[in-house]
């Protein structure tokens, strides 16, 4: 244990290496590697057993790696007992001490360490997270929320070198969750310490996280920037976990900047360079709000774009967007998301339409893959559309 | 709509109205009445002979002539000075099998708690299994157990454990048998399972989340034991400890069957003068000092375990 108190030194980054967990016959995480750079907001994303709770438990020190390595700056602390190691965790149930009062349960860490001064640092960092009022209630009469925050706090006093986040607001509703987000945010970018936070929510890990992994068996599908990770998926897995898409089967017949991919009788523009497949044979992915769509088969769309004519199917309005099934000529069902900033009552179920999209938007995937994979996996992301 | 279904809706409809003066005053009452059989039990049960015990402790006389109520206090000034003794004894005893219980039944319950996993139902089973023989078979049994021939005292004997603890004067240096150690354990064996369900209870509540937290937060599995574990789980040692601390200083069966005579337990004296020399006032008088001595150590035991610091 480090009895350094600020973490600002440089190149503690966390790494996994070929970090391997079995239980049983079971492979939880499966030859992981993975550097997390020092004061970033890391996520690992992924559905319900994809590993990602484990492999945080094996960063925390409660489970042991089959094989592997987890380093933290140059110091190997793959074998290093829990409560020695300058990792703490803000756990899913929050797991708050329910026999101490909130300031208690607070300095826990600090008086285990034997640490001066414990009054004025609880009262700190109680500040911080906005409860300075409640140091003596008990856990139970907190709300969830509040709770939230005391076991925020009670990991965070201790200056850990990296602070792990367990599904941490599964168990508030929406509205706090949102608040939460932006909080806890706020409170990563002021004290700098290294966040990695375990999630199944994708609005939640893009929300909060600079770095996002998407796990899904054991393994990283692809990791980058929230951003990059949406707009550019690699994997069918990556592009439905994160966000819906609209998947059309087809041949690259050209590649470079100026990409070329048949689908059907059309010949679809695309930038090369989001062609993740060495074979030609592809799934087209566009993003249903990167779609235009306007009344009639010629209507008018800036040149360049990729162009299909088509029939409404579906419109239904969702408050900030009206959601379109467009029906193509070669019959798939396309979704369209629509901002609602002009009225135009025509597109209606069976309404000719014309839809579009800029060909910087499109990303192709290798055909061999699942094309609903990850589509199904979150309660809360809707299927995405999937071609026949 | 019929004809009856009318009549029915005017019957609901009237129904309400002619509850509604007595509605809220039955709604108070209902705990009251949900009390009373407890009540009118305790009473008649409890509070009565209780009354009669303290009356009885106060006569002078015998069974031929007649007892009278004198208020003759002589009767715990008599039977203190005699029988302290015994008194001492069993609070003595009962407070070691208080200990060995916790001993035993902590670790016991921990592992049921935690550890048994699918076994937990058929472990749980195995506590309270002895409880399908009778208490006099089970202390018996302990006679041959304990006997001077027996597998477990000659063990003891050429460990020398016996000669150990004669030293203490808990055994003779060999025998086990008719010794205070036997009477200990006999009581430690029969109220064993009084401990380990009430900490069973408590350990089971508990969240084992927490004790993973706690080592996050720096504990050793040592520091985490005695700094969550142990204090979420008083309530368990509580209620264990009274459930077995009680009834083991009135318990006069073991000291019977499994000590001498002259090392006798209060609960062997009441027992002898109740019912061998007929002597009813000494008898109460000593039921009632044991009362008051139990109910004065356990509140003196509730407060300190209830207002304890438990950080």
């Amino acid at each position: 244990m480090s009895d350094s108190v600020t973490t600002a030194g440089a190149g503690v980054d966390l790494q996994l290496i070929n970090v391997t967990k079995r239980f049983g016959d079971f492979t939880a995480v499966d030859d992981l590697t993975l550097t997390i750079p020092q004061g970033s907001f890391f996520a690992l994303l992924g559905p319900s057993g994809c590993g990602k709770t484990t492999t945080l438990r094996m960063v925390a020190g409660l489970e042991e790696p089959t094989d592997g390595t987890i380093k933290l700056g140059a110091e190997d602390i793959t074998w290093a007992k829990p409560y020695r190691r300058p990792v703490n965790t803000v756990f899913q149930s929050y797991a708050l001490f329910p026999h101490l009062d909130i300031f208690e349960n607070v300095a826990f860490g600090l008086r285990r360490r034997g640490q001066k001064d414990v009054k004025k640092q609880v009262d700190d960092i109680l500040e911080l997270v906005e409860l300075g009022g409640l140091a003596r209630r008990k856990p139970p009469q907190l709300s969830g929320g509040q709770q939230q925050r005391v076991a925020l706090a009670r990991a965070l006093i201790n200056r850990p070198k990296v602070l792990l986040l367990d599904e941490p607001l599964g168990a508030l509703d929406l509205k706090l969750r949102r608040q939460m987000q932006l909080e806890l945010k706020r409170i990563q970018l002021e004290v700098g310490i290294t966040f990695v936070h375990v999630t199944h929510d994708q609005e939640e890990a893009m929300t909060m996280a600079d770095t996002i992994a998407v796990m899904n068996v054991g393994r990283v599908e692809q990791m980058g920037a929230p951003t990059d990770l949406y707009e550019n998926p690699s994997t069918t897995f990556a592009a439905n976990f994160l966000g819906q898409s609209n998947f059309f089967n087809g041949r690259v017949m050209q590649r470079g900047t100026d990409a070329q991919v048949q689908v059907g009788d059309r010949t679809l523009r695309m930038d090369g360079s989001r062609i993740h497949s060495a074979g030609d044979d592809v799934h087209l992915g566009v993003r249903p709000e990167k779609l235009r769509i306007a009344f009639g088969a010629d209507a008018e769309m800036p040149t360049g774009f990729n162009r299909l004519e088509g029939v409404v199917t579906d419109a239904s309005f969702i408050g900030v967007s009206t959601q379109y099934l467009v029906r193509v000529p070669w019959g798939q069902e396309v979704i369209v998301f629509e901002q609602n900033t002009n009225r135009d009552s025509r597109v209606d179920n069976g309404a000719p339409v014309t839809i579009a999209w800029d060909p910087l938007h499109a990303f192709a995937l290798d055909a061999s893959q699942d094309v609903a994979a990850g589509a199904d996996l979150d309660d809360e992301a809707a299927p995405a559309a999937v071609a026949q | 709509m019929s004809g009856g279904a009318l009549l029915a809706e005017s019957l609901a409809e009237k129904a309400p109205q002619s509850l509604k003066t007595t509605g809220p005053g039955r709604r108070k009452l209902t705990p009251y009445l949900l009390l009373l059989p407890g009540l009118l039990w305790l009473a008649v049960f409890f509070v009565a002979p209780t009354i009669s015990l303290a009356q009885n402790s106060l006569q002078q006389g015998n069974l031929i002539d007649g007892f009278q109520f004198t208020f003759h206090i002589a009767n715990y000034t008599a039977a203190l000075s005699s029988y302290w003794p015994q008194f001492l004894r069993s609070f003595v005893y009962a407070g070691l099998a208080t200990i060995f219980c916790i001993m035993i039944g902590y670790p016991l319950a921990y592992t049921i708690a935690f550890r048994a996993g699918r076994w937990k139902n058929a472990m749980l089973v195995l506590v309270i299994a002895p409880f399908f023989t009778s208490f006099l078979i089970r202390t018996l049994a302990w006679q041959t157990i304990l006997a001077d021939n027996s597998i477990v005292v000659s063990i003891m004997r050429s460990l020398h454990i016996t000669n150990l603890l004669a030293v203490v004067g808990l055994t003779q240096s060999t025998r086990v048998l008719n010794t205070p150690l036997a009477v200990v354990a006999g009581l430690t064996y029969n109220f064993l399972p009084f401990m380990t369900l009430p900490l069973y209870a408590a350990l089971d509540r508990m969240d084992p989340r927490l004790i993973e937290a706690g080592q996050d937060l720096y504990c050793s599995p040592w520091t985490a034991f005695r700094k969550i574990t142990w204090p979420l789980s008083l309530p368990g040692v509580v209620a264990g400890t009274l459930l077995t601390f009680i009834p083991a200083a009135g318990d006069y069966i073991n000291s019977r069957l499994l000590g001498v005579p002259n090392q006798a337990m209060i609960g062997e004296v009441i027992d002898l003068k109740y019912f061998s020399e007929l002597d009813y006032p000494t008898a109460s008088a000593l039921s009632f000092t044991l009362l008051i001595a139990i109910l004065i150590l356990v509140s003196l035991y509730v407060r300190r375990a209830g207002t304890e610091e438990l950080v």
